[in-house]
Parts: C-alpha cells; sequence; structure tokens
C-alpha cells in the first residue's frame, strides 16, 4: 500500500552534502508490522520522514494506494497525511497550549466532522491508550510516557491505513517502552499497518520483518 | 470552520496571558490614541454647535499688509467699516455675519469680579451661527439702529450672575464696566475652542466700546460668510477678491504704508491652519497632522508587529505538527489570519470604550468649558481598518511564510 522505488534523499548546506538515503527500496503492505534498525545518523528518521510525506525525496518514487505522490500539490498531500498516515514522534511533539482532546482532535479539524463527532473520536482513541481520565489535562502536566500515548491517540484517531513511529520509546524507561509497544501491538492486531524505527532489538523481535540502515543504505 | 478557528484562538489567547496582554494594550493605545486625537481634531476643526453651518461658511478673519520696501508687515483683523464696504456687499453669499474677536471686561456679584470675554455682533451673526437660545432671543437691526444696551449671555453667565438657573433674566439688567445692559436672550455658551463666536457675553455692535466707527482697514471685525452651497465657494472667494482688488495701492492705514494687501476667505479648516503658517501653504499643515498622526500611531503599531512576528515564530512547532497530521497551507493561514482580526476587534472594543471614557473625562473636566467631543465613528471604522492592515501585515506575511516551512524544519525547532 506504500511503496518506495528508488529514493535517494542529499541534505545539501552550504559547506557539506549528506547522502542520507540511498536507493531505498521498500513496500508495506496492508497490515504489517515494520521496525527498522540502525545506528544512529544512518538515515532512519530521514525514511520515515519522506514515507510520511514530511520531507521530500531528492530521487525516487513514492506510491500510496498504487498513485504515484510525486507531483501532488500542497492540498493534496495534506490530504494524504490526514487520512492515510498517523504519526508519532520521538519528542512527542505536542502542543503545549492544547488540553489533551485538544490536541488528540488535532487530524479531525481539517476533515468535515462535526464538533461532536470529532469529541467522541478523541475521547475513544484516547480510551484505547488508556487516558479517558486525563482528557482536560495539559501536556505539562503529563508523565513522558502519558505523552507518548497522546501522541499515539493523535495519530490513530483519524482511523489511518499506516502508522509511522519514529523511535516511540526513544525517550521512554523501559516500562513506559513496553506499554506504549503493547499499545503498538494491539493497534497492529486491530489492523492497522505500523512502521517503526527502534534501537531495542527485543522491540524489533515483535514486528513482522526488520529494514536494516547503514549509512542510508538498505542492508536488509 | 471559523468558529473553530475562534475557540482555537480563545483558547491560544487564554493560554498566553502576557503576550495576549501585550498585543492587546499595543492595539488598544494605537487606536484610542487614534481616537482622542481625531476626536479633539473633529471638536477643533468640525462642524459643531454654534457653528453648525461651518460646511458651508467661508471665514474672513485677517488682513496682511506689507511694505515692500521695508519689509515690514501688520497683519490682524478688520475694521468694521471694511467688512461694510468689501464683504457686506458680497452678491454671491447668503448672508454675511459680522463680530469682533473676543475682548475682556469684569463685571461684578456681591462684591465678587466675574471676568467676562466680550463679543460685539450685528445682527447677522445670529443667523449664520446656530445658537440655542434658553431663554429670550438675539437682538435686531432696530436695537442695533437705536444703539440699544442690550447683551447676549449664556447660560453660564447668567448662573454667575444671577445665581439662578430657573427663572427668565430677559428684561433684567447686568452691569458691565458700570454699563447697565438690558439681557436679550440667553444661550448655550460656545466652547472657547470655536473662537470666532465663543464668547460671555455678546453686544450689538453700536453698544458702547465696539469702536466700529473707527477709520482704517485693521480693527478687531471679523466676517463669516454663509454661501447657499458649497459649491459657491469658489464664486465668493473670486467675488471677494475683486472687491478688495478695487482698493488703490499703495495706502496708508494707521500711519503704517503698504504696497501689497491680502485676505481671503477660507473655510474653518484653512483659516485655522493659516494662524500658523500665513499664506495658503495648508498643504504643510495637512502634512505635519499625518505626520504626527503617523508617528503616534507608528511607535504601538510596530510594538504590535514585533509582538505578532514572534508570537508566529515561536509557534513554528505547532505549524509544523498541524501540517504533519494534514493542515494545508491554506488553513493555517486563515487560522492566523481569524487570530489576528479577533484579536484586534477586541483591542477595538477596549479602545472604544476608553476613548469613551477620556472623552467624557475631558468634556466633564471643564479643561475646556462646553467642549463637546465626540467619537467620529468613521474615524474608529478607519482606525479598526489600519490595525487590521497592520495586524494582518505583521501576522500574515511570517505566518505565510511559515505555512510554506517545510514540515520536518518546522518541527526541529
Ligand atoms: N536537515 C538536515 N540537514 C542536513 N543534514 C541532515 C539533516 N537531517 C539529517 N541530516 C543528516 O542525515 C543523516 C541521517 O539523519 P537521520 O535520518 O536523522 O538519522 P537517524 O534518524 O538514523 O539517526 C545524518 O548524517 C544527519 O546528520
Ligand atoms: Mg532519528
Amino acid at each position: 500500500m506504500l511503496q518506495l522505488t528508488n529514493i535517494d534523499k542529499t541534505y545539501r548546506t552550504s559547506s557539506v552534502e549528506t547522502l542520507a538515503l540511498n536507493n531505498i527500496n521498500l513496500n508495506v503492505k496492508k497490515g504489517e508490522f515494520i521496525s527498522v534498525m540502525g545506528p544512529s545518523g544512518c538515515g532512519k528518521s530521514t525514511l520515515l520522514n519522506i514515507m510520511g510525506l514530511l520531507d521530500e525525496p531528492t530521487g525516487g518514487e513514492i506510491s500510496i494506494d498504487g498513485s504515484r505522490v510525486a507531483n501532488y500539490h500542497d492540498k493534496e498531500l495534506a490530504r494524504l497525511r490526514n487520512e492515510k498516515l498517523g504519526f508519532i514522534f520521538q519528542s512527542f511533539h505536542l502542543i503545549n497550549d492544547l488540553s489533551v482532546l485538544d490536541n488528540v482532535e488535532i487530524p479531525l479539524l481539517y476533515r468535515k466532522t462535526s464538533a461532536k463527532v470529532r469529541r467522541e473520536l478523541a475521547q475513544e482513541a484516547l480510551e484505547k491508550v488508556g487516558l479517558s481520565n486525563r482528557m482536560k489535562h495539559f501536556p505539562k502536566q503529563l508523565s513522558g510516557g502519558q505523552k507518548q500515548r497522546v501522541a499515539i491517540a493523535r495519530a490513530i484517531v483519524g482511523r489511518p491505513e499506516i502508522i509511522l513511529a519514529d523511535e516511540p520509546t526513544g525517550n521512554l524507561d523501559s516500562v513506559m517502552g513496553n506499554e506504549i509497544l503493547d499499545i503498538l501491538q494491539k493497534l497492529n492486531d486491530d489492523g492497522a499497518t505500523i512502521v517503526m524505527v527502534t534501537h531495542d532489538d527485543a522491540m524489533a523481535q515483535r514486528t513482522h520483518r526488520l529494514v536494516r540502515l547503514f549509512d542510508g543504505t538498505q542492508v536488509l | 470552520m471559523i468558529s473553530n478557528y475562534l475557540k482555537l484562538t480563545w483558547k491560544v489567547l487564554l493560554r498566553h496571558p502576557f503576550y495576549t496582554f501585550i498585543t492587546l494594550f499595543g492595539i488598544t493605545l494605537t487606536l484610542t490614541v487614534l481616537m482622542v486625537l481625531t476626536s479633539f481634531l473633529d471638536h477643533l476643526l468640525g462642524t459643531h454647535y454654534p457653528e453648525t453651518k461651518r460646511d458651508r461658511s467661508l471665514y474672513i478673519t485677517r488682513l496682511v499688509q506689507k511694505d515692500t520696501t521695508h519689509q515690514g508687515r501688520n497683519m490682524g483683523p478688520m475694521s468694521f467699516a471694511f467688512l461694510k464696504d468689501y464683504v457686506k456687499s458680497l452678491k454671491t453669499p447668503e448672508n454675511v455675519g459680522i463680530a469682533t474677536i473676543f475682548g475682556f471686561a469684569n463685571t461684578y456679584v456681591n462684591g465678587k469680579r466675574i471676568k467676562l470675554n466680550t463679543k460685539y455682533t450685528d445682527a447677522d451673526f445670529w443667523r449664520v451661527t446656530e445658537f440655542d437660545f434658553v431663554d429670550g432671543k438675539p437682538y435686531t437691526e432696530r436695537n442695533i439702529d437705536n444703539g440699544d444696551h442690550v447683551a447676549v449671555i449664556t447660560d453660564d453667565l447668567r448662573r454667575q450672575y444671577f445665581e439662578d438657573d430657573e427663572a427668565s433674566v430677559v428684561g433684567k439688567f447686568i452691569d458691565i464696566e458700570s454699563i447697565k445692559y438690558r439681557v436679550i436672550g440667553v444661550v448655550k455658551g460656545s466652547p472657547v475652542t470655536r473662537p470666532y463666536t465663543y464668547g460671555d457675553v455678546y453686544f450689538p455692535y453700536t453698544a458702547p466700546k465696539s469702536n466700529y466707527q473707527d477709520k482704517g482697514f485693521r480693527g478687531r471685525y471679523l466676517a463669516i460668510v454663509l454661501a447657499k452651497d458649497k459649491r459657491d465657494f469658489p464664486a465668493i472667494r473670486t467675488e471677494y477678491a475683486s472687491n478688495v482688488g478695487k482698493i488703490p495701492l499703495p495706502q496708508t492705514d494707521g500711519g503704517f504704508t503698504f504696497h501689497e494687501m491680502t485676505t481671503e476667505a477660507n473655510p474653518y479648516l484653512e483659516d485655522f491652519a493659516s494662524v500658523f503658517l500665513d499664506g495658503s501653504r495648508t498643504t504643510i499643515v495637512y502634512s505635519i497632522i499625518g505626520f504626527l498622526m503617523l508617528m503616534l500611531m507608528g511607535l504601538p503599531a510596530i510594538n504590535l508587529v514585533n509582538v505578532n512576528v514572534s508570537r508566529i515564530m515561536e509557534r513554528a512547532s505547532e505549524i509544523g505538527v498541524r501540517k504533519a497530521f494534514g493542515a494545508p497551507a491554506k488553513a493555517l493561514l486563515w487560522q492566523f489570519i481569524i487570530e489576528n482580526i479577533f484579536i484586534t476587534l477586541i483591542g477595538g472594543m477596549f479602545a472604544l470604550s476608553l476613548s469613551f471614557l477620556i472623552i467624557q473625562l475631558i468634556n466633564n473636566s471643564g479643561w475646556i468649558p462646553y467642549a463637546d467631543l465626540t467619537i467620529n465613528f468613521s474615524v474608529f471604522a478607519a482606525s479598526i481598518a489600519v490595525c487590521l492592515v497592520f495586524g494582518l501585515l505583521s501576522g500574515v506575511l511570517p505566518a505565510y511564510r511559515m505555512s510554506k516551512l517545510k514540515i520536518v524544519d518546522a518541527l526541529k525547532s
């Protein structure tokens, strides 16, 4: 459902050029749980950002559900991000000015959804991550694990086909990290397609498939 | 969608009380200064009681005589005779009223001195203006021809002199500088900021000490020329110029020999401006007023721009998050536009209330007796518009740039 063909990514700054991804080919199938591993700086985040349409590759092609996104305009890309993709970041990226509930509602704001339905869906998503008792809280009042659970609720509230998680447990201790992985596992069992970056072999063991990167090149 | 943005805005504003306060403060200050200032200018220059026909009035208040050989110059109001010969004789206007600039006199009540500003006028003065007679009526040509010792006083003077606010004082006598005048009418006073109609007591020009029989061109009189229609202004000015052009030059007036004489019939604003600048360089006055307004507005506006820009820059990561979850650039732009409009309008409301308060304070302080400052709503609308423009420029341009930012870059900040 999400296909990467010959993806290259070069970062250019005034002084240096970094080849962050080199000819990556990857086909994510429906219902898969894929883990991406590799040493720091090998291009894992870059890969995930490109899959999530948060960044553009310098070469190659991305197709989602069989259609190429290369020539899409801002509006169409926004719609794809909104409907097909859900992102989970290592550093959560919650909006501190908004309550937990408002944070979770964000993806629904850019759809035709009534305020009532928005609220119901957000409450439902928060229940799934076990945070229905923190809806009125603000991010600053939450622990790291709770923040990441809010972020997961935000990623799943719009029922996207693919969840992209960039080191979702990287900022958490192992207990909280395992809780998060349990939630992701459950989502996958319920049919969600997940691509997750991780450093943890034990976690990678629990996924269907492993993609290993080294210096921008896919080695597994 | 708009209600979403509004709700969001409200939440964001409440979450940032300090920034909200600074922004609102900037907007409120800008608008308040602008509104009070314009209200004051309007009070000075607009068409108000009792000069309610100012719109179609021309003012002849100054005569400039130049001695070109000695670089000498005389300037001031005119003699009654001059106005009678060259202004009263105009055919185009509907009417011409004549009055002195205000003078000073004393009166005493129970041994207490009351300082008075006096004005001598003809009967038409009461026709080119629209004084509100709370008692009695104005003096007529007949009073003037008879040289009657009559006077029109203000309600303020009635209160002070007769120590009575209710009973009619028409027919009673007021003793001014040892001359008894019969009160013929009582008017609601004119503020001192309208010097051509302001006074505490008005006498027929044939009353004592008016000097109306003085020969020569210069004196203490001025004329308010009421046109039938504003469009007659050029014709009146031309006619007046031609009347004055008949005076042979050089002339000697009170021992002063002059080779040039200029006098103009001007709308009030230009007449006012020519007090500060002789000649008709009114563009300079407009420029100065414009510049001052710009300065007064500019500082808070710059503050506004600053606050807005930093407010948006701080929210780069929010923009990144929203985009990552499907916000199109346009939606983000709208969010910031609505935020700006919303906060500007709130500031506008504060400014309106504050201006009302300040203006009421000025009106009631007695700082200017009979002050009647009002909020000019077209000015209010214009100030809001200016604020919106500033708000949008300062809010939308950075927001536009931010909304075009690559998501990964926005998220990093
Ligand atoms: N915005 C950027 N500009 C320049 N170089 C970058 C940028 N982002 C990442 N890189 C470089 O690209 C390589 C891959 O980075 P990244 O994908 O973040 O690695 P990982 O997530 O595997 O640690 C690194 O060498 C990193 O320094
Ligand atoms: Mg990374």
